[in-house]
């Protein structure tokens, strides 16, 4: 597959923080690629040096191609951004600032762009300061979509709507996905990428952590087994890659990388399994793997290998 | 703070100006920390002013030491074209270096000290309001009008400041005819016109749901109490008591001492403070009084092209300026006529026109006027050509410059924008000035010869947009330096003549290069190198900026 966005060892410092720390990222051509990490991750960093708005300090950055520095006027006219926190003029209304940007983008399809300002439920004829911050994203959503780019840049760009306008967003996502478009999505909302994104690269300081399909991730980290059996069951914890294990009476939990899940179960069908409940791990649990230090280190216990973090609070939806 | 909780006022919007007791709460606290937030801003206004009013009494000291030359002083002030950049008239009387202090600095300082005020309240009130701050401090245990109170105390702390340090500054400077009462009122008459001008932003804050708004209207006003002194300072002496400046001028400090045109003052500044809290309660918090508008559906062709785009964000920006200064052309040509007659048998002045080329009374006056009007019109060019910075801060440049515009176009854009309206601020200016000139002074060729004048001012107008844009590109957040510019014209071509300073402080500035039409004769040299320096100016700010990183949010 052709390559629409790579990314090698990204540097760039401002001042003395360095929010991008040898980043890669690599987005096959068609593909809705998720793009996650906590706040000051490098997220925004990474997407605006694709802009060409910010100029790396070292490392490769190729966009469909070309130079996102170099060549940024020839690309902006082949994509589309959604910055998470929009920005409108106060003296323009919200029709006259998705005109402006589809058009200087290179092109605005008329019927597209009522059909959408009506699917996201905009007035177009406020002033920009009169929106709400929901209102501006589906401002800034309208313009990108309205235009015919093949590469949509997406830096948290539902955040402040609502859930009803959370389905529309994911819905015209998927359309775009099933038109061909290549889509680099930037989110928080965990359940929005699990729906929309075909591959997902985890970010943290500035460094890619992680990068794959989400059935590549889970793979790898611990499946969660709740089970209760006729007998107690024993011998478990001797068996490599079982973790956490409980075992209360007839009631067994434990988590087991994927690799051992298949011996995990066929030791625990040894003593009669009466109910069974596994569950892959969700990418909440993927996410708090790698910040588990993190939040060790903001004073919770580290998190990433238990069966119930969310339980714990530890991510905010 | 106390703990107290306001219950909810269900009827305040149909009793506005009820005020309930705890409608203050937490002022202290918000004045404490708006004296943390604005600890350099003010301490820089308030030395610039006392420093300025300094060393201004000590030239005075120094240059008219003898009565000969204090009587030289009065013969070329009294002119009306060194009467409405001044002031009244009884000042000559006794033109002490204290008289002379009263008579030449209180209008334009009352202009500073005004602007001052206007933006310490603005900045407290609407600036908080427009960018969601006030809802962040308002949401804890703050009474609703605790917000304006405290920009009011912080404007009244900030013009006492000013009034103690001039006084105290002024009578240990020991000069003739500088007393220590004389030097208190100076000083208090200038914390007069700042709470006036302060009193008059709590109202436009009110107003309009932007501090440029908001501030825009007040420095209006500011504007109109200077035309309307300066000419009830040449004519009719009943215009100069309709205008706040003309009140604290007339205080006759070093001269008479009276006091009571501050009570004037105090009244007035009280009476638009509390109107001001009167209007604040009818309004809901981040609104304005007069209700945001629906506009267009769609962007017109016009908008969607980068010059077009950077119009409509300048569009009320240049309209007010551009009523502003048509206002002044009138107001000054209007006393061009009587200018000429005044002067007729001064001798000196004659002899100071023959210096300058043989040109008549009229057209020195012109000439003067003229330096002020492009003042004015390089303070817009400043505004107009840091707006990309504002843009840029505010995060509403990256959207646009994540589309086909490339960085020059964007930029071209507002800069094409300021180089224009720069040029047709000065060209308006000159046609108003020229007709109504003409009117007054009943010749016809005036017209075109004013509008040549104020046009020739268009490259030195260029350059100044030059110094922004090569700020922007290379050093952004230096951008505000380029106000040096304008304010140092203003100091060399106001203050120039009446401190004496030497030519080469003149040369530094753009503006000191432009032939001074009508009175010299036409130059074209300086204007086209003037010209050719801002092109390269311009060339390579947009080439620094080509290769930086825009700043983001």
């Amino acid at each position: 597959m052709k390559k629409a966005i790579t990314v090698t060892g990204l540097h760039k410092a401002f001042g003395r923080t360095h929010a991008l720390d040898g980043l890669d990222l690599a987005v096959e051509a068609g593909e809705v690629h998720g793009f996650l990490g906590p706040n000051g991750a490098g997220k925004s960093t990474t997407i605006r040096v694709l802009l060409g708005l910010l100029r790396a300090d070292s490392g490769g950055a190729q966009l469909l191609g070309k130079d996102p520095w170099r060549d940024a006027v020839e690309l902006h006219r082949r994509l589309a951004y959604v910055p998470g926190d929009v920005e409108l003029w106060p003296n323009l209304t919200g029709g006259e600032a998705i005109d402006l940007l589809a058009k200087l983008r290179g092109g605005l399809d008329l019927r597209r762009r009522d059909e959408l300002i009506d699917r996201f439920d905009l007035d177009p004829t406020k002033k920009g300061r009169a929106y709400s911050k929901g209102n501006r994203q589906k401002v800034a959503i309208v313009a990108a979509l309205a235009s015919d780019a093949e590469l949509l840049l997406l830096d948290e760009p539902t955040s402040g709507l609502d859930p009803l306008m959370e389905v529309v967003f994911q819905d015209v996502i998927l359309q775009a996905r099933a038109a061909g478009k290549t889509v680099l999505l930037s989110s928080h909302i965990l359940a929005q990428v699990e729906k929309l994104c075909d591959r997902v690269s985890i970010v943290r300081q500035g460094r890619t952590v992680q990068s794959g399909t989400l059935g590549e991730m889970r793979h790898f980290t611990r499946t969660n087994v709740e089970a209760e059996t006729e007998r107690p069951a024993t011998g478990l914890d001797a068996m490599s890659g079982v973790h956490e294990l409980r075992v209360t009476d007839r009631r067994v939990n434990f988590a087991v990388d994927g690799a051992h899940l298949d011996a995990a179960i066929r030791r625990l069908g040894e003593f009669g399994i009466r109910s069974l409940i596994s569950h892959p791990p969700t990418l909440e649990e993927l996410m708090l793997r790698h910040y588990g230090d993190e939040l060790g280190s903001n004073g919770r216990a580290a998190q990433g290998d238990t069966g119930s973090p969310v339980a714990d609070g530890g991510v905010a939806r | 703070m106390t703990s107290t909780v306001t219950p909810l006022d269900v009827s305040g919007r149909s009793a506005p100006a009820r005020i309930v007791p705890d409608a203050f709460t937490g002022t202290g606290t918000l004045v404490r920390f708006g004296l943390r937030r604005d600890r350099v801003r003010m301490s820089l206004w308030l030395l610039a002013l006392t420093l300025g009013t300094l060393i201004t009494a000590a030239q005075y000291k120094t240059l008219y030491s003898t009565p000969e030359e204090r009587a030289a002083a009065v013969s070329s002030m009294d002119s009306p074209a060194a009467l409405a950049m001044t002031g009244p008239r009884h000042y000559l009387s006794d033109y002490t270096a204290g008289a002379m202090l009263g008579h030449q600095m209180l209008g334009f300082m009352a202009v500073l000290v005004g602007l001052m005020s206007v933006l310490i309240v603005t900045r407290h009130t609407r600036d908080e309001e427009e960018t969601g701050r006030a809802e962040l401090v308002r949401s804890t245990v703050v009474g609703h009008h605790a917000q304006l109170a405290s920009a009011l105390a912080l404007a009244a702390v900030a013009n006492l400041a000013l009034a103690l340090l001039l006084a105290l500054g002024l009578t240990t400077t020991g000069i003739d005819g500088i007393g220590p009462g004389g030097a208190l009122l100076y000083g208090l008459t200038h914390a007069a016109i700042g709470l006036v001008f302060a009193g008059v932003a709590a109202v436009t804050a009110q107003i309009t749901a932007h501090t440029r708004g908001a501030s825009g209207m007040a420095l209006a006003v500011i504007g109109v109490a200077y035309v309307l002194r300066a000419s009830g300072d040449v004519g009719d002496d009943a215009l100069s008591w309709l205008s706040p400046i003309g009140w604290i001028q007339r205080t006759y400090v070093f001269v008479d001492n009276r006091w009571w045109p501050l009570g004037l003052c105090l009244v007035l500044a009280a009476l638009t403070a509390a109107y001001g809290f009167v209007l604040s309660t009818r309004r809901d918090v981040g609104a304005g009084l007069r209700a945001a508008r629906l506009g267009r559906r769609t962007a017109s062709d016009a908008l969607t092209r980068p010059f077009g785009f950077a119009l409509r964000l300048h569009r009320a920006t240049l309209l007010g300026f551009g009523a502003g200064l048509c206002l002044m052309g009138v107001m000054y040509g209007s006393i061009l006529g009587e200018a000429a007659d005044m002067v007729k048998d001064i001798d000196q002045i004659q002899e100071a026109l023959a210096r300058i080329g043989g040109s008549t009374v009229a057209e020195s006056f012109a000439s003067m006027v003229m330096v002020v009007v492009a003042v004015v019109a390089a303070v817009y060019v400043v505004m107009a050509a840091l707006r990309p910075r504002a843009e840029e801060n505010a995060g509403r440049a990256e959207p646009l410059l994540a589309t086909g515009l490339s960085r020059d176009r964007w930029l071209g854009g507002h800069v094409a924008v300021a180089l224009a309206g720069g040029t047709v601020l000065m060209v308006l200016a000159g046609l108003s000035f020229g007709l109504s000139g003409a009117a007054s002074a009943g010749d016809g060729d005036l017209v075109l010869e004013l509008v040549g004048a104020a046009a020739a001012y268009a490259p030195a107008l260029w350059v100044t947009v030059g110094v922004a844009v090569l700020l922007f590109g290379w050093f952004p957040r230096a951008g505000v330096a380029a106000w040096i510019v304008p304010v140092y014209a203003f100091l060399v071509g106001y203050l120039g003549p009446i401190l004496q300073l030497p030519d080469w402080t003149k040369n530094l500035s753009p503006f000191g290069h432009v032939p001074q039409l009508p009175a010299a004769g036409m130059n074209w040299t300086p204007l086209l190198v003037l010209t050719a320096v801002a092109a390269g100016l311009i060339l390579l700010g947009l080439a620094g900026f080509r290769r930086r990183d825009l700043d983001t949010k």
